[in-house]
């Protein structure tokens, strides 16, 4: 018995004590798994990339596997018309993308940001599309621009567009038509990010301001805008990421095309590599894809703050 | 003289209706936008409903008589019945890595200063700008290396991936809200560390974690890329590459990918409906706080 309690008793201490002191391994055993994630299947990729990009590295030419140097880059910016393309397209999705979400979910977050009647199910419904995915949008637009059957056929007959032409395989209606399709899904999102924010402006400011006679222009001008500028900036800096990066609506909805007319940088990359086998130059690509990204995280984190504050 | 108190008296009362009108936004004004772009939303809808449910070479434009032959084909002849349970399988994996990795992780975030805490809250931030698109070659190699191509598991390793910082900025916000002293007084009362995390602290993040795993699942659910390039067998694909395949084929069966379209929606649908509430809060929370 007093054995028994003499064995029972030693690891106490140390197990007190280890309590005390486990809060210097503990943090890290309890990042592990996903810092163990994180650097396998993101940092390590990453890395691997820029190892390629100097890289000759085709599984299916191995014969001319082997160091490069800087030749896929060379043969990028000089000797690749469509690396041209799709960097400028890719900039003209982004802007047009962003800047008409922007518009438009402000506004709506304006409008539902007001009470109403019916304005809950209002709210659900103009956010629904917010739920749906790239492809499934991809699949709800090929119904709705189809030449045969779709909305565009009964347009026609309003006026709007001809008959028999799919919207999405003529080039000079392809973007705009792309554009609509992603402004669907994309508005809601936006709406929903400003409109949190929207609500915690301070009613006492805007009941203040009436006193004062401010008309409702000058209010959001003065209240509002102000307030929403942090939330405006930085949403908009992640959504420019957000649709720069997002393959997977024009991967479904054109293909890239017609004639390569919609391919952004991230699709013309993942068709080099997994359409063409060369993995080198999409490589080298995708190098170029994250200094574009590097600017635009060093632009967020600066205007984020990051570190400044926080503990 | 008399009338001299009657303006006094009105005058008050006749500014403030006066600034009743002017100030609160005219209903045409809210009303009139909200239906167009009502409108813009809902007509996309109604169009995939009308040719999922009218039979096939019909033109009208309302789907009468309803047949759900569509939903019957894509379901058996269509391998939807084998996606669905692919897609069930991967949201469900990813959900549960992703809130448990995520949980333990945010928690290190929130209620500890360790030396590393600031390079890996900048990994974190970091890792959110890089596409998982533009890794699909080496991320390739590394489930061929696993032996992990053509398995599920690799699919739902990425998807873990790529949802792990959000979700770790979300919950350490969550719990940051937990006040430290309820987890010290469980502390006091004899439970150790894990207990009164269990305990006190767990219950009350229930809303959160609810808004993270879900957010796991629809991500994991309608992401497509991963399971494209990741899944060669057929029966291995999940439901977003079963409706790009629909889309591509040569002659595009119309009802087959409108129906196709509302079985890939409704686990979304039920899922959003659910946790509504939750979503938009914990989604401002990581906005702001992230």
């Amino acid at each position: 018995m007093a054995q028994a309690a003499a064995v029972a008793k030693p690891p106490a201490p140390p197990r007190r004590r280890r309590a005390s002191a486990t809060p210097r391994r503990l943090p890290y055993l309890l990042i592990a798994p996903a810092a163990l994630l994180m650097l396998g299947f993101i940092a390590y990729p990453v890395l691997s990339v820029f190892y390629y990009s100097l890289q000759n590295y085709n599984p299916t030419k191995p014969w001319r596997n082997g160091y490069a140097g800087f030749d896929n880059f060379v043969q990028a910016f000089t000797k690749d018309p469509q690396f041209w393309h799709t960097l400028t397209f890719s900039a003209k999705w982004v802007v047009v993308e962003v800047g008409l979400q922007l518009l438009f979910g402000l506004a709506l977050a304006l409008i539902v940001n007001q009470t109403f009647v019916g304005r809950a199910l209002g709210r659900a419904l103009v956010f629904s599309p917010w739920a749906v995915s790239g492809v499934l949008t991809s699949a709800i637009w090929v119904l709705l621009y189809n030449s045969q059957t779709g909305i565009t056929r009964y347009l026609a007959d309003m006026g709007i567009g001809s008959y028999g032409t799919s919207w999405l395989s003529d080039t000079s209606t392809v973007f705009p038509a792309a554009v609509v399709a992603d402004l669907w899904r994309g508005v809601p999102f936006f709406a929903i990010l400003i409109l949190a924010d929207l609500q915690s402006v301070s009613k006492d400011l805007y009941e203040a301001a009436e006193v004062d006679g401010a008309s409702r222009l000058k209010q959001f001008w003065h209240i509002t805008l102000p307030h929403l500028k942090d939330a405006i900036v930085l949403s908009t800096l992640l959504r420019a990421v957000w649709e720069f990066n997002n393959v997977d609506l024009l991967y479904t909805l054109t293909g890239g095309g017609p004639a390569g007319e919609t391919t952004t940088l991230p699709l013309y990359i993942a068709n080099t590599s997994v359409d063409a086998h060369n993995f080198g130059y999409a490589s080298a690509l995708t190098t170029v894809a994250f200094v574009i990204l590097l600017f635009f995280s060093m632009v967020y984190l600066r205007l984020s703050k990051f570190g400044s504050e926080d503990k | 003289m008399a009338p001299a108190p009657d303006r006094v008296v009105s005058e008050p009362a006749r500014p403030k209706g006066r600034h009743r009108a002017w100030d609160e936004v005219p209903r045409w004004q809210i009303y009139l936008p909200l239906s167009l772009y009502l409108l813009f939303t809902l007509v996309p809808f109604y169009w995939i409903l009308l040719f999922a449910l009218r039979p096939a070479g019909s033109t009208s434009l309302v789907p009468w008589p309803v047949t759900f032959d569509h939903f019957e084909k894509v379901w058996t002849e269509r391998a939807f019945g084998t996606y669905f349970q692919n897609s069930v399988l991967v949201g469900l994996a990813t959900l549960v890595m992703t809130t448990l990795v995520a949980l333990a992780g945010g928690y290190a975030l929130a209620r500890f200063d360790f030396r590393l805490k600031r390079a890996f809250m900048l990994a974190l931030l970091c890792s959110q700008f890089v596409p998982g698109a533009l890794l699909l070659v080496p991320l390739f190699q590394i489930f061929a290396n696993l032996r992990m191509i053509n398995s599920l598991g690799s699919v739902i390793v990425a998807e873990t991936v790529f949802q792990l910082p959000l979700s770790m900025i979300l919950i350490s916000g969550f719990i940051r809200n937990v006040p430290p002293s309820l987890e010290e007084a469980a502390w006091v009362d004899g439970c150790n560390r894990f207990a009164a995390f269990r305990i006190v602290v767990l219950p009350l993040l229930r809303p959160g974690l609810i808004a993270v795993g879900s957010f796991a699942f629809v991500h994991a659910w309608n992401h497509f890329l991963f399971a494209l390039m990741f899944l060669s067998d057929q029966s291995k694909q999940t439901i977003p590459v079963g409706l790009n395949t629909l889309m591509s084929a040569d002659s595009v069966d119309l009802g087959a990918l409108a129906a196709g379209g509302i079985i890939a929606a409704v686990p979304v649908v039920i899922v959003f409906a659910f946790i509504q509430k939750w979503l938009i809060t914990g989604f401002s929370a990581g906005a702001v706080k992230g």
